[in-house]
């Protein structure tokens, strides 16, 4: 039993901060996200060339630092503590993972593409109608000769503006609910009848509406078994979940942090507010948030390689632990920052968005509930 | 990172495994996780057992009788202890006391009283809290007065703990009533057979006689009782209440309050359903066993994170603030779960201090200690640092505040 961390991922952690640190202030940040690319372009080519980030989680026979899920973690939690908008999620956590369970010709020919930092990939999945559901898709692949053709709407895609590549899940079969009949495409972001809806989020990222209007794809676009792909993206969607768990404690952390300091400063009644009892305590009830945001974010990495429905349950119960995490820390730190709090003015509002956003995020503290239950707490 | 054991650990874990299977007696099988109120003979029986084995004392340096185990081994012997739900040891002795004494004690206090405390021969209580000094311990007032080589005691501590089966109790008090609060206080140990101690039950709210108030009139203690110098007692406690705590959270046993809790629930019918299929029942559940998790994981964490081994640190407020409200929980949902028979009052066979009724109980076994458990437990919030006193720690120590 050993809950430490390696050297490698110790300077992965210090390499990635102190980049950040030099790169991502909050008002360079907020210069970029409300540019017209909404990015800085550079700080992922920095993060692929000169840091080897992009790297971290890929073997070392597919050219990346013999990381995995942990890796993937530190990073994403690095990138919480600054707010990078970097589809770092999309590209590396998700399109990079289905790669690596897929293997093949398609893992050979684009992670190369990915540490390199040449492709950005967005994960083309939820639809209007279909909430939390994976597998509740309207949106249809038709084989048409050797390849297939695309037709249907996915909502809210973050990262699409930017990517070079979309990861779809669509219908090859079956009903609109069916577990059979899913399969899972990636496929150039700019083929011909892809229509895309560009818009900011609350929460300083780029998302889109994709409407596939016939789109004609070739048949090595799948990854998978061709109406079989459900469990690879569950089991893809909860690496995607952990990660996210992972930045949810950056954001966290930050939030916290960010409070203490600031009712240290703030003077009422003669006094630093963080005199005051009730704030103290609030702010001991968001340490021990965040304290355990950490400890469920490492559980569901180490629990990641267990059979399907320890895994699952296990990634249930990280993610309805830090959805409810976030929203106890978010509120309180706004709270605590009285009125200047619910301004843009401070980076502390620009967290507690986020932490708002990730609440949801594959899944709300509801939604994981459901599913934990349905695994462990049968009749 | 992983969370395997390793194949020694393993192996040491079958051991303790396995010695528990054989050696745990028969009729102490259930007593705890019931909620039944234990003898002295209950307690003691189990902790000679351990003591024969060598094993009474995980935590303390070997040369005082410990056992030598990495911390990771010690965590395993408590989880196994736990799992198979043993009588709990008392601290008292082996985690108060004893590590007061062999920190800070004589040679001959070491050599008189650590033996005594591993066999369990004597039984200790803790007397440190009184009517005016809960949370604010420093303002005590049991005062002892230097009269040659004896002090002089007198005054009174409340809720002491099992003091009705003490032989010793370890005791703080006031030899100087005009320096500041913390540095008038010395630490003695006092025969609890003295002539000028009186203990008077304190009934809680389960019916259990568990604490006690403890009444000091002209009480002679020899000098070389005193451990550590005079008026520095303040030390040997702020020591103890910083001393390692393995297994403060809980968690090992509040697992098994979970599965109880559950098999409870697939028993009991909630119309033509099993309660566990409840909705509300079954979201309260499956809270309360994720935040075991974030609990489990937050003590793995400290265990065998980066900072093992520098000590308990303020985290062990973290463990204690959540694990008792985990236990409270455990509780809340067990008498819940038993619906109706919550309700009948059932004082026991004849075993306890108060005189049973020897009738047999009313309703499902499982029912008839949970809402005495369920009231009994709120303690676990109170005792120890109370949870807002935990919460002040780790504002100060923790968060710089
Ligand atoms: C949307 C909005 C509209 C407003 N409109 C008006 C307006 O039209 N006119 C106007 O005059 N004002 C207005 N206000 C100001 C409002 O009255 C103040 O925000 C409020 O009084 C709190 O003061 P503060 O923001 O300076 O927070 P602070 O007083 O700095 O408080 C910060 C935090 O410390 C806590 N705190 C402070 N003192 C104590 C204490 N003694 N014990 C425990 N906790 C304490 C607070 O509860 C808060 O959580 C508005 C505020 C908002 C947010
Ligand atoms: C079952 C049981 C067994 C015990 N066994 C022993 C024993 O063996 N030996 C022994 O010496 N003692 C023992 N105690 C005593 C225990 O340590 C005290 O109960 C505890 O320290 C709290 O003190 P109090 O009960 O006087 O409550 P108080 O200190 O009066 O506290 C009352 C309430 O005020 C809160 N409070 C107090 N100070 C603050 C503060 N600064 N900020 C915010 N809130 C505060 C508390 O959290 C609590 O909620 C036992 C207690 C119980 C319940």
């Amino acid at each position: 039993m050993d809950f430490t961390y390696t050297e490698t991922q110790d300077m992965i952690r210090d390499t990635l901060s102190r980049f950040l640190a030099d790169t991502y202030d909050f008002e360079t940040r907020q210069k970029f996200i409300n540019s017209d690319a909404g990015r800085d372009p550079a700080i992922w080519t920095a993060l692929a060339q000169e840091l080897g980030m992009l790297g971290a989680s890929f073997s070392e026979e597919q050219g990346g630092l013999g990381g995995g899920a942990l890796e993937n973690a530190i990073i994403m939690e690095e990138l919480g503590k600054v707010l990078a908008v970097e589809p770092y999620l999309p590209t590396v956590v998700i399109a990079g993972g289905a790669l690596k369970a897929v293997g093949g010709a398609q893992a050979k020919a684009l992670i190369p593409d990915i540490i390199a930092g040449g492709a950005i990939v967005a994960f083309a999945y939820a639809e209007p109608q279909g909430r939390y559901d994976l597998a509740n898709l309207r949106t249809t692949a038709k084989k048409d000769g050797a390849g297939y053709v695309l037709s249907g709407h996915k909502g809210v895609v973050y990262a699409a503006p930017w990517a070079t590549h979309l990861l779809v899940t669509a219908r090859t079969g079956g009903g609109q609910r069916d577990r059979d009949g899913v399969s899972l495409f990636l496929i150039d972001a700019n083929l011909p009848g892809i229509v895309r809806r560009d818009y900011p989020t609350v929460d300083g990222s780029r998302a889109s509406e994709i409407y596939f209007e016939n789109v004609a794809i070739p048949g090595d676009a799948l990854l998978g078994g061709e109406g079989a792909a459900l469990p690879l993206i569950e089991r893809i969607v909860d690496e995607a979940t952990v990660a996210v768990c992972a930045e949810a404690t950056g954001v966290m952390q930050k939030l916290h942090e960010g409070t203490l300091e600031y009712t240290q400063q703030r003077k009422q009644f003669g006094v630093p507010i963080a005199k005051f009892q009730v704030l103290q305590h609030r702010m001991v009830d968001m340490f021990m948030e965040v304290e355990q945001a950490r400890s469920m974010t490492i559980m569901g990495v180490l629990k990641l390689d267990l059979p399907e429905n320890e895994r699952m349950a296990a990634v249930s119960a990280a993610k309805a632990k830090i959805s409810r995490g976030a929203k106890f820390v978010g509120q309180n730190a706004i709270q605590t920052h009285g009125g200047i709090g619910i301004t843009q003015e401070l980076a502390i509002g620009h967290y507690f968005k986020r932490a708002t956003m990730i609440e949801g995020q594959f899944g709300s503290a509801d939604h994981h509930l459901d599913r934990y239950e349905r695994l462990t707490l049968a009749d | 990172m992983d969370m395997e054991f390793s194949p020694e650990d393993l192996a040491f874990q079958k051991e303790v495994r396995d010695f528990i299977a054989e050696n745990y007696p028969d009729h102490l099988r259930g007593k705890q996780d019931e909620g039944e109120e234990l003898s002295k003979e209950d307690y003691l029986a189990w902790h000679k057992i351990l003591y024969k084995k060598g094993w009474v004392a995980p935590a303390w340096p070997v040369e005082y009788g410990g056992t030598g185990w990495t911390p990771t081994q010690r965590f395993i012997f408590s989880e196994e202890i736990a799992r198979a739900d043993c009588v709990r040891l008392l601290p008292f002795g082996l985690a108060m006391v004893g590590p007061v004494i062999y920190t800070f004690g004589t040679p001959e206090q070491k050599a008189r009283f650590l033996p005594r405390i591993l066999s369990g021969e004597d039984w200790w209580c803790q007397g440190y809290s009184e009517p005016g000094a809960g949370s604010d311990l420093a303002s005590l007032r049991t005062a002892a007065v230097r009269d040659g080589d004896h002090y002089v005691v007198n005054g009174q501590k409340t809720w002491t703990t099992m003091a009705q089966h003490a032989d010793w109790g370890f005791f703080l008090v006031r030899t100087d009533k005009d320096a500041k609060p913390q540095e008038g206080i010395s630490f003695l140990l006092i025969d609890m057979k003295s002539p000028g101690i009186t203990v008077r039950p304190i009934i809680t709210l389960g019916g259990e006689h568990e604490v006690n108030e403890v009444f000091l009139e002209d009480v002679r203690v020899p000098v070389e009782q005193r451990v550590y110098e005079e008026n520095k007692g303040w030390t040997c406690a702020k020591f103890l209440l910083a001393h390692e705590r393995t297994g403060i959270a809980g968690v090992a046993s509040s697992k098994r309050g979970v599965e109880r809790v559950k098999a409870i629930a697939r028993t009991e019918l909630d119309g033509d359903r099993p309660l566990i299929a409840n909705p509300f029942f079954k979201r309260k559940l499956a809270e309360l066993e994720i935040d075991l998790t974030a609990l489990e994981f937050t003590e793995l964490r400290s265990l065998a994170g980066p900072n093992a081994g520098k000590g308990p640190g303020p985290e062990s407020s973290l463990l204690k603030i959540k694990g008792s409200e985990i236990q409270q929980r455990l509780t809340e949902l067990t008498l819940e779960a038993v619906g109706h028979y919550g309700a009948p009052y059932f004082r026991g066979f004849g075993a306890n201090d108060l005189g049973g009724d020897n009738e047999h109980p009313i309703g499902p076994d499982y029912a008839h200690r949970a809402a005495p458990t369920y009231f009994n437990m709120r303690k676990t919030t109170i005792y120890g640092g109370s949870n807002e006193i935990q919460r002040g720690i780790i504002a100060k120590m923790v968060l710089g505040l």
